[in-house]
């Protein structure tokens, strides 16, 4: 019923290790290492992991703001890896980006007003007085008031510049907004609202979102399916109520035990997971979560498992369940 | 319960930054106390002073701009802040240590993890050996779970992870044996799944040590999982003090209620999420009224003209809300 939006197949970004003078390339980051998922019209793809494994770069390359190494990104049924660099400038109209940082992503010598304008000046888009009135209505939008469009960003908090990055990334009418970590720089309270701004813009103006995330909370809260990725994989990807209520992979059941859960009655299993995040330049053989894992086999150390559907709406990458696969 | 000895008693501490917009006040007179061997969270948000509480605590408030201006900070009857700057050097790190949250930049990059231990321990030991040193230092590395010890010695910050580090700062910490730790969002800058095992460190070191802890953070989710009681602070001042399971249960303030509902929870999907309107004030910008009736759903007429004080909610339990003062006065 619903179509693909988006469609990411084998994504990769390896990243050299330069040395000396030559620079010499002596190895590679493996920054995304074979990311294939989909994102369907209408919904919020949550995407979750610990730092360094993949998650920023992978959105990115959705825009092309990084060039991936290989792999193909199908958005509209338009291949952009394989567009040029005007026709992506283009493209972008109907992907736009919410960064996490609402200091570092505003300029701050334009006023709010050119900051929204600007995006409509580079796909020419409007008369001037149209693009005024586009930027006066999407302040309102966003919980704004006319009189802030002469401002600077300087003058505002941390959520209200949030809601000035939302509004210019609404600015060209996309069809999908990518947003990396557009909460964690925010208060609790503060990240409440920009949360519940976000789900409403969703519904009347019939967005996508990737939410790219580290607090497995708010993903939950405002994704309909989640991938979760670790070292440049992904290794499980289900409908949210799926993931949360039965985890399937050993890094999810680990990673959903180590969050603190506000509420001191809760008592909860302890799958404590050892040790540190391998490097991935160099990561480990087979599954590269085996050194952490403990249910890991023989197996998991020479064979990359693959990231297959177990049940409906829930695939997961582990050798534990290669048998429930033959099966069916 | 309330035998129990209060071994920092804080009293009517306020923390005054002179701007050149004039005087910020930064904690309002602030009081509590932490008990023998208990771990206190410290929950709010950003700017509502209780980094600054800390380092008043520490005596480590930058000064100019900031000065403690009024009130006590009695450990064991020793008034801290009535202190010289020498006198104070002798009771930092022996008996209040502090940890902070960013483990990058709170160990000297150019000195190994050995030195810097030993450093630590020489300036408030300095009779001891070079080989005492030695072991004391191994002895605190192994305590907080660091595999390879005398190896770590040699190796400088760079070589460990983000965790790693956390727990070499913990080490450093506790290597005078410490009667109170102040951990200032100790896991803040950390993936969760390190988090859960610092926290556990913590805790663990917590029962066996019995070193009292004031943890410092905004993650409720922390404060749920490691405290035993917990002061709230908006604003400069303590809205709710109350034990761990009456702040989640039974919160009283408004602010407190709010705080609690807006936090997203793992366990279950909720259709919309409940939020505070507006924004954290600045600090120094509400002066008459209550400080939270601006974003308060249940403000009337006398919280923006009066002061609320904290009035007692039940037992050990104080918010700062009229509304808790009337209830508490049907009751009686």
């Amino acid at each position: 019923m619903t179509d693909v939006l988006l469609k990411v197949e084998n994504l990769k970004k390896h990243f050299p290790i330069k040395k000396g003078i030559f620079a010499r390339e002596v190895g590679q980051v493996k920054a995304v290492d074979g990311v294939s998922f989909d994102v369907l019209e209408g919904e919020t793809l949550g995407i979750v992991g610990e730092s360094g494994c993949g998650k920023s770069t992978t959105g990115r390359m959705l825009m092309r703001l990084i060039e991936p190494t290989e792999g193909d990104v199908t958005f509209n049924g338009k291949n952009l890896t394989a567009l040029s660099a005007e026709e992506m400038r283009q493209a972008r109209r109907d992907i736009q980006m919410v960064f996490q940082d609402p200091y570092a992503s505003l300029n701050p010598r334009h006023t709010v007003a050119q900051i929204l304008e600007e995006p409509l000046i580079v796909h020419n888009i409007g008369t001037k007085a149209e693009r005024r009135d586009k930027v006066m209505r999407l302040l309102k939008t966003v919980g704004l008031s006319e009189y802030h469009a002469n401002r600077y960003p300087h003058q505002f908090s941390g959520g209200q510049r949030q809601r000035i990055g939302i509004a210019r990334a609404l600015m060209t009418n996309p069809k999908l907004i990518i947003a990396d970590e557009p909460v964690s720089a925010l208060d609790v309270s503060i990240q409440a609202q920009v949360l519940n701004l976000m789900q409403q813009l969703q519904q009347e103006l019939k967005l996508t979102y990737i939410f790219i995330a580290h607090d497995l909370g708010v993903v939950r809260h405002i994704s309909d399916r989640v991938g979760v990725m670790y070292l440049g994989k992904m290794v499980e990807l289900a409908t949210s109520e799926s993931l949360y209520e039965e985890p399937l992979h050993p890094y999810t059941k680990a990673l959903l035990a180590a969050v603190p859960v506000p509420d001191p009655d809760f008592v909860k299993e302890t799958t404590m997971l050892q040790g540190d995040i391998p490097s991935p330049s160099n990561p480990p053989s087979g599954c590269t979560f085996h050194t952490r894992c403990p249910f890991a086999q023989a197996a998991c150390k020479e064979k990359v498992p693959v990231l297959q559907q177990i049940k409906p709406g829930h695939a997961v990458a582990c050798h534990l369940y290669d048998d429930t696969v033959t099966m069916i | 319960m309330s035998e129990r000895k209060k071994l920092l008693n804080v009293k009517e501490l306020e923390t005054t930054f002179f701007t050149d917009d004039g005087a910020v006040v930064a904690v309002d007179r602030i009081s509590f106390h932490v008990h023998e061997g208990e771990i206190l969270g410290i929950v709010g948000e950003s700017g509502c002073g209780k980094s600054v509480t800390s380092l008043s605590v520490m005596g480590l408030v930058p000064n100019p701009p900031g000065k403690v201006t009024h009130g006590e900070i009695l450990l064991d009857d020793k008034d801290l802040a009535k202190l010289t700057d020498k006198e104070m050097r002798n009771i930092r790190g022996k008996d209040v240590a502090m940890i902070f949250q960013e483990p990058m930049t709170s160990l000297n990059p150019l000195y190994t993890i050995g030195n810097q231990l030993s450093e630590a321990i020489t300036l408030h030991n300095k009779s001891w050996s070079k080989k005492q040193v030695q072991a004391r230092a191994i002895e605190m590395l192994k305590l907080v779970g660091l595999p390879r010890a005398e190896e770590l010695m040699k190796d400088y910050p760079h070589q460990l992870s983000g965790g790693m580090r956390q727990r070499v700062m913990i080490a450093m910490a506790l290597v005078c044996d410490p009667k109170v730790l102040i951990a200032d969002e100790p896991t803040t800058a950390l993936d969760v799944t390190i988090q859960a095992q610092i926290l556990a460190l913590m805790k663990d070191l917590n029962t066996r040590l019995h070193t009292a802890v004031m943890l410092i953070t905004h993650d409720l989710g922390v404060v749920a999982e490691t405290c035993e009681r917990v002061v709230v602070m908006y604003a400069g001042q303590i809205v709710e003090q109350a034990s761990v399971r009456d702040i989640f249960k039974n919160p009283q303030h408004p602010y407190t209620q709010g705080l609690i509902q807006s936090v997203p929870d793992m366990r279950y999907k909720k259709d919309s999420l409940y939020s505070i309107p507006g924004n954290v004030p600045k600090p120094g910008s509400i002066t008459t009224g209550c400080r939270f009736a601006p974003r308060c759903a249940f403000v009337h007429e006398r919280c923006t003209v009066e002061n609320p004080a904290l009035y007692k909610a039940g037992q050990a339990h104080e918010a700062r809300c009229f509304l808790v003062e009337e209830k508490a006065g049907v009751v009686q």
